[in-house]
């Protein structure tokens, strides 16, 4: 199985993530956000943390529109797999691959804790093999999380079961404690928390390692 | 020409940066501050000099980039 991380000015994620793909059986392949082709033969693609471009103009807007993205949007809408985290959510909502929009926190703050949260759909590649209702902790570390579309987007969200996360907790504002969203397909995923912050026991909690290993063991059966 | 964008959120869109400044204004003793909206200011220098032209570029510029239209509304002012 073959991912890429791709890596932009101020991504600061893109190594952890790298190497949670790789603990989970990836052969990880870095891409630069100046590169205009993807390597050949990716089962998914991951968009990390950080703060891209330095966060000017809005979060993930500029690196939206890095060369690299259009083929990123391309790659899923051919139907292949894309994990965005933290910023690389942001991305993902500034390229329209997933509907609404992450605001600054309702609070103001820049929130960095562990927080808990709820399986809310099973009906993907990374949420399938935690079960729905499992609550599990995963840290996050934001200043603009506070996930916001129109009521009617939220209901569709909801209703097509693309809800994949809730905080238990709401920590930044967000509607509906959405934590994570999925594309109408399910292999495109955004979510705030870092699920590549807990896998290892010396994170102080393993709670995100079944993402990445029940991916790859979703697309092994595939 | 100059094209000035400003781009403000929606309308009906919570602004916590905008309440927060209502707040200090608040404490500062500034009364009668019903309201605060937060946005910002982009000024363009286009080398068009076509009126019409360049408003329908920076329109398409907002759609692109400038603004995200989920949450956030702009306004163009060519001088």
């Amino acid at each position: 199985m073959r991912a890429a991380v791709v890596t932009f000015p101020g991504s600061n994620c893109d190594r952890d993530l790298a190497v949670a793909f790789e603990a989970a059986g990836f052969q990880v392949h870095r891409v630069w956000h100046r590169d205009s082709a993807l390597p050949e033969g990716l089962d998914v693609i991951g968009l990390p943390g950080g703060f891209s471009f330095g966060d000017y103009l809005r979060c993930g807007a500029i690196a939206a529109n890095a060369p690299i993205c259009r083929e990123v949007k391309a790659f899923a809408e051919r139907g292949g797999h894309v994990l965005g985290i933290c910023n690389g959510f942001q991305i993902l909502l500034e390229t329209g691959l997933l509907p609404g929009a992450l605001m600054r926190n309702a609070n103001l703050h820049f929130v960095c804790k562990p927080v808990d949260l709820r399986i809310e759909s099973e009906a993907s590649p990374y949420t399938a093999s935690y079960g729905r209702g499992t609550e599990i902790t995963i840290p996050i570390a934001h200043h603009d999380g506070n996930y916001q579309a129109d009521a009617e987007t939220i209901a569709r969200l909801d209703g097509e079961g693309r809800v994949a996360f809730r905080y238990t907790d709401n920590p930044n504002g967000s509607a509906g404690d959405i934590a994570g969203v999925l594309s109408a397909n399910h292999r495109v995923l955004g979510m705030m928390p870092h699920p590549e912050r807990a896998i290892d026991d010396l994170h102080g909690g393993t709670d995100g390692k079944a993402l990445f290993t029940g991916l790859a063991e979703m697309l092994v059966s595939a | 020409m100059k094209a000035k964008v400003t781009v403000m959120l929606k309308t009906g869109v919570l602004d916590p940066q905008g309440e927060a400044v209502k707040s200090a204004l608040g404490s500062l003793g500034f009364d009668g501050v019903d309201a605060v909206r937060q946005g910002k200011v982009i000024e363009l220098d286009l080398a068009e000099a076509d009126a019409a032209t360049a408003e329908a570029a920076v329109t398409e510029m907002c759609e692109k980039l400038l603004a995200n239209t989920v949450i956030e509304s702009y306004s163009i002012e060519l001088a």
